[in-house]
């Protein structure tokens, strides 16, 4: 054990973001050996939503909403903004609730202040299922307040007034006030009681739902006055590369910095020392080369001679270990669900078959790398930066500063893409100890895109083994899916081999179909680099072989592969999670959110509708359709593809449809689905990071491409389902990415009648 | 000392002359709009106009621009045809995180200068240099065509 128990315990706390309680029991004593908060026990009733996460949700106007004396209404966004939109879409909400006029709101980004706050890590899906409730509440509160002191200013019945349109207006004498005459009598209101609060009917919405709100950074951002974190500029701000080990686990050994000393500009060479895995949110290690300007702190590291001791995953290999994979996945493992009974389904059945999906490692490579800033001075840290966890990022920081959370304040800039990569904080860390070895003077670190591939959380890598006995008429009546993958756990347990309760809940044992022998396995695998959550997490792999697998089956029955998977999802219905065996869904209540394969179909037939689906094509060109459940939203895909004779392939057009209850920002939802539609393609048809001598292979967008817009669809058609306000929401940025790789997938099947059950499908299409 | 003209503004930079035009802008000028995506010009983040056409400031060393005419994002609004991009851009809702934008507007704004009425192949041509991670690619064409529509070119 390398660090603390203690410490050990704030790690997992940090897990539970992403519902620890549920994957502590998927993990069993090894999670308990090293320290679980005694809130956490599982025998505590479990919360869900923004309940169950770290430090909760707040809804206190006075810690999101200011009211200048000239009108000016300033709302804090405390989630962290990365392409989502969600610094309009959740200041849009308290907006709405307090009546204010748009034109005449400012944003204000939090600093990292969850006790202040609420629970600000920013990644799934979860910022409007979780915050659209509070917020609507810290409007309405602020609202009631404005509505007391105008009431109290005319000595009128609070009944008579009503906030209107940044007003507040007396009804019988039509007297009106505005919100900055109101301001400050307003503060010294009491902060209504969240019971006595008056929430709008949402028929009475003006912006909610309505999508109309351009993005509040849009001017800045066309304009390149936007702040990201790679953007930050400080007096006497010093620029810092970092190289790192280039295998996992390794560490640094003897170094030469005579030649980097030499080239112009560079300042000092800084030793940060590695932490053995698992790597948590820890540096990798290595030396800094610290410089006056990004360019020279780069020639400088170029110039150092690191001789690196790798250790065990020196002999990472790719190739070897997708055997390694197959081998397991070939073999009985750890039964997770087990409905009915397999084998004599499978024995009873007209004919058996089965196949195997293959998804490599990826990496995010969000647009702006990772990037952070740090000034330590008079006892106290600044941090900026590029954080979807802005808190993780303070508490990492103070800790290995050995400072009070209280004394580091965590700057969130906008975020360049995050996809999950930028939820874990190593690099603001790094950026600390350079600091601090620079005697606090203000040091920027950059990743440069070498760094982010070699050195991001990479996406798992699967191997997917699906059998199926079918009946005469080639319905599936026993499936069998054994998902083998390295678990995002390894990166916070040491030795963690099997899938967690989360990874698990993300598409292999919540797959509601009708089929009543169902048997899922999750047999062991080791990781031998950080493995971490990429947009859409295990969805990615599972969606793929599940939704590919059922039109293998369609195929193979000689039937639609719509009406066959509207079959296999079986008739409208609510299903419990707990029924399927999944504790997690996605952090969220089974009463308030079960699967609903009602909701589940809407999306594919109104996919298949909307996309013209039977329509005659000519030759060469082929619909696939796909449907998946994930962060309790319903996503359905039909990829239309043309493959020519020489085996190019393009996509002249996506009909995307999405359940996520209602939107809250409808024109963001959309450009979300498109968005996750084209990151669908790009890891259908191109990602891959491949490993040898333990050293990721990718050095740029060259070898690690990426879709263009040559390659993207030419057209993408999102159909919103209509929802209702009263019911829960689901979440947006991520459910979007998973049905893409299988749609896409199950259309060049139907172009070609050539089945790719390997990603990325890159040449397997050329003749 | 290298004379740059940027925005219409003369900076003497004292930095070696195989300084890139993308380091310089960022910490020395402080101009940061230009954006570091790969150091390759493989994924055209750091989009400027040297003498009106669209380079990689990336791979661009100071010393070849030496008093040429740099235009950056902090100055392509000046141009009627940048201001008619970047108006485009916010009104069709075409940023996500943003931070590619700045030089995907550089690319479409050099490709409308010289062909104010680009087909679709022509928009690809010009702009898949350009690389964008959450995908906007859909409405970065629609808004090209948009602009080009403004400034009276259609096709």
């Amino acid at each position: 054990m390398n660090t603390p128990a203690d410490e050990r315990s704030v790690v997992l706390a940090n897990v539970s973001r992403r519902r620890f309680l549920q994957g502590a029991s998927a993990l069993g004593g090894l999670v308990l050996a090293v320290g679980v908060p005694s809130t956490l026990r599982a025998a505590d009733p479990p919360k869900y939503g923004a309940d169950g996460m770290p430090n909760g949700w707040v809804d206190d106007p006075l810690a999101f909403v200011a009211i200048g004396e000239d009108g000016t209404v300033t709302i804090v966004c405390h989630r962290s903004e990365m392409g989502q939109g969600v610094r309009t879409s959740m200041p849009m909400i308290v907006a709405d609730e307090l009546e204010a006029d748009w034109k005449r709101v400012r944003v204000r980004q939090a600093t990292g202040d969850e006790k202040r706050y609420g629970n600000q890590d920013t990644d799934g899906s979860r910022s409007t299922r979780h915050f659209f409730d509070p917020m609507r509440r810290c409007g309405a509160a602020a609202r009631t307040m404005l509505e007391g002191a105008a009431a109290a200013r005319w000595k009128v019945p609070v009944s008579e007034v009503e906030a209107k349109n940044h007003e507040v207006v007396h009804r019988p004498t039509g007297r009106r006030a505005g919100y900055g005459s109101l301001a400050r009598a307003a503060a010294s209101q009491p902060v209504p009681s969240r019971e006595t609060l008056r929430l709008k009917d949402p028929a009475q919405f003006r912006y909610i739902g309505k999508g109309e709100l351009k993005l509040v950074d849009g001017q800045d951002i066309v304009t390149g006055k936007a702040q990201y974190g790679i953007d930050t500029r400080l007096d006497g701000m010093l620029y810092a590369v970092v190289a790192r080990p280039p295998v996992y686990g390794g560490r640094m050994g003897s170094y030469d910095a005579a030649e980097t000393l030499k080239v112009p500009g560079v300042v000092q060479v800084v030793r940060i020392e590695s932490s053995p895995p698992p790597a948590e949110f820890n540096p990798l290690g290595g030396a800094a080369v610290v410089a006056r300007n990004t360019w020279a702190a780069i020639q400088g590291r170029n110039a150092l001679k690191i001789v690196w001791d790798d250790g065990p995953n020196a002999s990472y290999d790719s190739t070897a270990f997708k055997a390694t994979l197959e081998d397991a996945a070939r073999k009985p493992g750890k039964v997770v669900r087990n409905d009915g009974d397999f084998d004599a389904g499978v024995a009873g059945a007209a004919r058996r078959l089965e196949a195997e999906y293959y998804v490599p490692h990826l990496a995010h490579a969000s647009m702006e790398p990772p990037a952070a800033t740090v000034r330590i001075a008079q006892g106290k840290c600044e941090v900026w930066g590029c954080f979807q966890s802005p808190q993780a990022t303070r508490d990492r920081v103070a800790k290995r500063l050995g400072m009070s959370a209280a004394d580091v304040t965590v700057h969130v800039t906008l975020l360049g893409g995050g996809f999950g990569r930028k939820s874990k904080p190593d690099f603001a860390v790094e950026a600390a100890v350079v600091s601090k070895a620079m005697d606090g003077k203000p040091v920027k670190v950059t990743w440069t895109r070498e760094d982010d591939l070699h050195h991001t959380y990479f996406h798992t890598v699967s191997v997917e083994h699906l059998e199926a006995g079918v009946d005469g008429q080639g319905k599936p009546v026993a499936w069998l899916h054994r998902s083998v993958a390295p678990t995002i756990f390894s990166t916070f347990v040491e030795g963690a081999k099997q899938e967690a309760a989360l990874e698990l809940g993300m598409g292999v044992i919540n797959v509601p179909f009708a089929i009543p022998n169902v048997r899922i396995e999750n047999p062991e695998a080791t990781a031998h680099t950080r493995i971490g959550w990429f947009r859409s997490v295990s969805n990615i792999p599972h969606a793929f072989a599940v939704q590919s697998f059922v039109a293998e089956l369609a195929a193979a029955a000689g039937r639609d592969p719509k009406d066959f998977l509207l079959e296999v999802i079986g008739p409208a219905r609510q299903v419990s999670p707990l029924a399927l065996g999944d504790t997690w869904n996605h952090g969220e209540s089974p009463e308030r959110y079960p699967v609903d394969t009602g909701r589940l179909r809407q999306v594919v037939e109104t996919a298949a509708r909307e996309a013209g689906w039977g329509k005659t094509l000519p030759k060469g060109r082929g619909l696939g359709i796909a449907a998946h459940y994930s962060f309790v939203s319903y996503v359905a895909a039909v990829v239309e593809v043309a493959v020519d004779d020489k085996g190019e392939l393009t996509i002249p057009r996506v009909d995307v449809a999405v359940d996520c209850g209602a939107s809250v920002n409808p024109e963001r939802v959309r450009a979300q689905m498109q968005g996750a539609c084209v990151m669908g393609v790009s890891v259908a048809t191109l990602g891959e990071i491949t490993f040898k001598g333990g050293r990721a292979e990718q050095d740029n967008f060259h070898a690690y491409e990426v879709t263009r817009m040559s390659g993207a669809p030419r057209e993408i058609h999102v159909h919103v389902i209509p929802g209702d306000f009263s019911k829960p929401l689901g979440g947006v940025g991520e459910p979007g990415v998973p049905p893409i790789p299988p749609a896409l997938c199950n259309a060049i099947f139907a172009a070609t009648g050539k089945r790719i059950r390997r990603l990325p499908i890159r040449d397997q299409l050329k003749v | 000392m290298i004379p740059l003209d940027i925005n219409g503004r003369r900076h003497n930079v004292d930095l070696p002359g195989d300084t890139p035009l993308l380091w310089t802008l960022r910490d020395q000028v402080g101009l940061t709009g230009t954006k570091f995506g790969c150091g390759m010009a493989l994924c055209g983040a750091c989009t400027v106009h040297v003498d009106g056409q669209a380079v990689r400031s990336c791979i661009t060393p100071i010393s070849s621009v030496a008093s040429r005419k740099i235009t950056t994002i902090e100055g392509i609004g000046a141009d009627r045809v940048g201001k008619a991009v970047q108006a485009a851009w916010v009104d069709m809702g075409v940023p996500q995180c943003g931070y590619c934008q700045t030089g995907q507007i550089m690319s479409a704004t050099a490709l409308l200068k010289r062909q104010g009425k680009p087909t679709d192949a022509e928009i690809d041509e010009a702009m898949s240099g350009n690389i964008c991670r959450c995908g906007t690619y859909v409405r970065i064409r629609a808004a090209i065509k948009q602009a080009a529509l403004q400034q009276g070119g259609t096709r």
